[in-house]
């Protein structure tokens, strides 16, 4: 399989480090290979386009240029944030006068027209729900219920992203049903979490994490999928807040993708890092093994596998 | 031979950047033009009398009029000049209007294009010949395609007229929409009430013949002398022998049919009639539902049927029939609401259209006419309603507004509190479109005195919490956004071309819009016409349109019917293609390209040779540009004509 040019972004280094280290795991598990791009920089998240598109698009642009050395056949992503930001620059970029500009400021002006992908997307598009499942008759993930939020920049705007349906993204239920996993039919996929108005503004992201939190729970979610590590700190971190701003207990366990594709493939805990995560994963993984008993119950063929 | 110039001003139409003066003079110096001069309006009275006048004072043998495009106004000119004592076709149009003033500022230029198309004109018309039409036999049958409201009107207003009608019908029984809908706007009548009389008109009238279950398979011929190849489906039921007795229905045991004419609210059995008042009131059983034919078993119907009329081994059958006009009446579907992924339509069971909305309305429909949601069955309280759902919207490609569904959302609104007192109803509007006899007052009454709540703006999404549905919308009078929890919520979807439209356009070689609805001959003057002679339109396959409008359209096509059945026999237009023998090569090459078939191979002293059908021959002129010798000529455009055209431009 051919090579991926990897930006894992500032939050991959951070904030969502176990995002980072098991999409890597996953993906070499899946025999993807992914190639560091060399001194990537800054994607300008999300100050640099409030302020200018032409220098917006330049720091963009410059991991585009740094990675054409590596001779990938797309520059691919975990983080939502900078897929946007690359995506739109290579958006903004065919207008010439416009791929012009960037290029000025630019010491290695850019020259090829890398795609840009989210990794989800490679998951679902070149390795596929299909073949994931093939590798993992035994389901490892029945019986747990999720509720894929999806974040609002995943997708859209549709023109740019060309990925998924906008309003109603399935690739992550694809994913986790490979698994095993059930799906809950989540509405608020591509709802906004709040994002970064957690910082001047909490009781406004509080309130609208706390109602996608609510909807899952009230829809019987043993936990929440993610795909953004804004996302899954306002969900994870942020659970007390939004508690409080509505008035509800939550103990809402909030996955990346890519640990429960971790754990079903049964890489090594250190890479999948469920240790990072605020509210303990093991609730979820209990309501799981309760339901797979409950199942075995009535389907005394399942108690095998429980045992 | 001498030739008459009119530059017509139309106006200021033309005159105002064309120096219509100027080309008159221009033109007196064309080859053979004895009279030319420029006139105010060429079509008015004294306008064509001062051609008359012209062509006798002067004694010419042909007119070049340079006006107005010639789809309007050829017709009034040809009567002009054979007033006149000339041939219909000693006569050429120019076209400056749409051609010229209305495209140009440039005087100048204008005036010299103006010159230039005139002198095609006159070089064409100095190679006219007189041209004389035959006349032949009129079927005064007339087919009607589609059994709604319009097409029942159409059937009745000219079986009336003495004329008999076919009525061919996709569905098992004609009625249509309308037959699905509970009362009617403006004035809540019962709509079985006042369209059953109607179909029963249609069932009883002797001259008029119903084809249910039966479509249109293939169209040979031309006005006056159709032949309609028509396919009708199998029903699985001998209607010679089945009474309508509806036995079968009480005793099928395959009770979770699809149920079409509830539009799938509800279930039926697999044989079925599909409401009490169906024309004809016949069983059929739909094979993807029925025991016997699935499975092989079950065979109930068979067996208590009192007129043996069951018959699991029936096939579809062709049949032709001959007739003299078409009226394509068939009709509208509703938009398939699914494509509006945010508000769950077609996942979501509470979540419907208005016409579902209007079978749980009906007191005939698969509640009894108590309003309950398909998925519990609980009384809704709190009922939204979302217009404007596959209407005004680019995103889903129907940027059209369908007309009806601000009126029957209103109409709704008001019988759900005639039928749940204590419910709430929400509106989500764009704008409200009223503007018919009594509409704008019964949209107010349903704001003022039913209390509906009237929110102006797009609804964004539709979810599940719990047991309601939650319908979050802008309300951009307000400025802010509204959650509103439902019980229920009615989409009203828009119209859109009926299923198979664009298919049935090709077959009567007519045209249609890029969203399947049939086009007109003119938006205004030729509502009902086609540019094919003797196929006309009624109703919804033309636009989305409500009953008023569509019963219009019905006898209005109806009239145009009778008119041209009221003379004994029609004349054919001239400009069809003949062969020359002696040029012929016998290749065949314009039999293959001829779109009507109007073409034969021929036997000239053991030769082959192409025949020209008069009577089938429509003059598209194909043949005579894919001849490889020359040898095919359509009168009036035969290559020396156009080639002269040509040259007069270029060598001008």
């Amino acid at each position: 399989m051919s090579t991926y040019a990897y930006y894992p972004g500032c939050s991959g280094l951070g904030t969502s480090r176990e995002y980072d280290t098991s999409t890597r795991a996953v993906c070499r598990a899946l025999g993807l290979t992914l190639a560091d791009i060399p001194d990537w920089s800054c994607c300008g998240s999300t100050p640099a386009h409030t302020v200018d598109h032409t220098l917006s698009s330049a720091l963009a642009a410059r991991n585009l240029a740094q990675a054409e050395d590596l001779d990938a056949s797309a520059l691919i992503t975990p983080c939502p944030s900078c897929l946007t930001n690359l995506k739109m620059a290579v958006h903004r970029m065919r207008d010439r006068d416009f791929r012009d500009r960037v290029n000025k400021l630019l010491d290695r002006p850019v020259r090829r027209d890398l795609p840009v992908k989210s990794v989800l997307q490679v998951l679902v598009e070149d390795v596929g729900p299909e073949e994931l499942a093939s590798r993992l008759p035994d389901k490892p993930l029945a019986g747990l219920k999720l509720a894929p939020y999806y974040g609002c920049i995943m997708n859209r705007p549709p023109e740019v992203m060309q990925f998924d349906d906008p309003e109603h993204p399935t690739a992550m239920d694809r994913l986790m049903l490979a698994l095993g996993a059930d799906v809950v039919p989540f509405p608020l996929k591509v709802e906004c979490c709040g994002a970064s108005f957690g910082v001047p503004r909490k009781d406004i992201t509080a309130r609208l994490s706390g109602k996608l939190l609510e909807t899952a729970m009230d829809l019987g979610a043993h936990a929440m999928v993610t795909a953004c590590p804004l996302c899954q700190m306002n969900l994870d971190l942020r659970q007390d807040q939004a508690a409080s701003a509505l008035g509800r207990k939550f103990q809402m366990p909030v996955f990346y993708y890519t640990q429960l594709m971790a754990v079903a493939l049964r890489l090594p805990q250190n890479v999948i890092g469920l240790n990072k995560l605020c509210v303990s994963p093991h609730i979820a993984f209990a309501a799981m093994r309760k339901a797979r008993a409950e199942a075995g119950r009535r389907d005394p063929s399942f108690s095998e596998e429980v045992a | 031979m001498k030739i008459g110039v009119f530059i017509c001003h139309c106006g200021s139409n033309i005159a105002g950047t064309v120096d219509t003066a100027q080309v008159a003079r221009t033109a007196l110096e064309f080859p053979d033009v004895a009279f030319a001069t420029d006139t105010m309006y060429a079509c008015s009275e004294p306008g064509q009398e001062a051609i008359v006048q012209a062509i006798k004072d002067h004694g010419l043998d042909g007119v070049v009029v340079s006006s107005c495009t010639p789809l309007m106004h050829e017709p009034t000119f040809r009567r002009t000049v054979e007033r006149a004592g000339l041939n219909r076709f000693m006569f050429e149009m120019a076209n400056i209007r749409e051609h010229v003033s209305w495209i140009g500022k440039d005087t100048e230029a204008n005036t010299r294009k103006a010159a230039e198309l005139t002198r095609m004109a006159v070089e064409k018309l100095r190679r006219n010949m007189p041209l004389f039409a035959k006349q032949f036999e009129v079927n005064k049958r007339v087919l009607v395609v589609g059994g709604g409201v319009a097409g029942i009107q159409a059937a009745l207003d000219c079986a009336d007229g003495g004329r008999e009608v076919v009525l061919v019908e996709r569905e098992s029984t004609i009625g249509g929409k309308m037959a699905k809908l509970d009362k009617t706007f403006p004035t809540v009548d019962c709509s079985s009430c006042v369209l059953g009389p109607k179909m029963v008109d249609v069932a009883q009238h002797p001259k008029i013949t119903v084809h249910a279950l039966s479509e249109i398979e293939d169209v040979k011929g031309f006005v006056g002398n159709f032949e309609i190849a028509i396919r009708r489906k199998a029903a699985y039921v001998d209607w010679a022998k089945c009474t309508g007795c509806g036995l079968c229905m009480e005793k099928c045991p395959s009770r979770k049919s699809l149920d079409r004419f509830n539009e799938g609210v509800g279930t039926t059995t697999a044989i079925n009639i599909p409401f009490p008042q169906a024309i004809p009131k016949k069983a059929v059983i739909d094979p993807a539902f029925c025991l016997k034919l699935t499975k092989d078993k079950c065979g109930v119907c068979a067996k208590i049927c009192p007129t043996q009329a069951i018959d699991f081994k029936q096939q579809e059958a062709l049949f032709t029939e001959q007739v003299g006009a078409v009226i394509a009446a068939t009709g509208y579907d509703l938009f398939d609401i699914s494509k509006y992924g945010e508000y769950g339509a077609g996942k979501l069971p509470d979540v419907i259209t208005g016409l579902q909305y209007e079978r749980l309305l009906s007191a005939s429909g698969p509640t009894g006419g108590h309003v309950q949601r398909p998925s519990d069955g609980r009384e809704p309280k709190t009922v939204v309603f979302v217009q404007c759902v596959g209407s005004r919207d680019k995103s889903v490609d129907r940027p059209y507004c369908s007309g009806f569904c601000c009126m029957y959302t209103a109409k709704q609104v008001i019988l759900t509190r005639d039928h749940i007192p204590d419910s709430t109803s929400y509106v989500f509007y764009m704008d409200i479109r009223a503007p018919g006899k009594m509409y704008d007052e019964f949209t107010r009454r349903a704001m003022e005195e039913y209390g509906a709540r009237y929110v102006r703006g797009r609804v964004a999404m539709i979810y599940p919490k719990g047991d309601k549905y939650v319908v979050r919308g802008a309300d951009t009078l307000m400025g802010t956004q509204v959650e509103v929890e439902a019980d229920l919520v009615v989409l009203a979807a828009g119209a859109e071309a009926s299923q198979g439209a664009g298919k049935l356009a090709e077959k009567l070689r007519i045209s249609y819009d890029k969203y399947g609805f049939f086009l007109e001959s003119h938006p205004k003057l030729r509502p009902v016409e086609t540019n094919t002679a003797g196929v006309y339109l009624a109703g919804s396959c033309q636009g989305p349109k409500d009953i008023p409008a569509s019963v219009a359209q019905g006898s209005a096509a109806a009239a145009k019917v009778l008119a041209l059945f009221s003379k004994d026999k029609l004349e054919n237009d001239p400009m069809i293609a003949a062969v020359d023998i002696r040029r012929c090569v016998g290749c065949g090459k314009c039999i293959q390209v001829c779109p009507f078939k109007a073409i034969k191979e021929v036997d000239f002293r053991g030769e082959p040779k192409a025949e020209v059908i008069e009577t089938v021959c429509q003059g598209c002129g194909l043949c005579t540009a894919t001849c490889p010798q020359g040898a095919i000529q359509l009168a009036h455009f035969t290559d020396n004509q156009i080639l002269a055209e040509v040259n007069a431009l270029c060598l001008a």
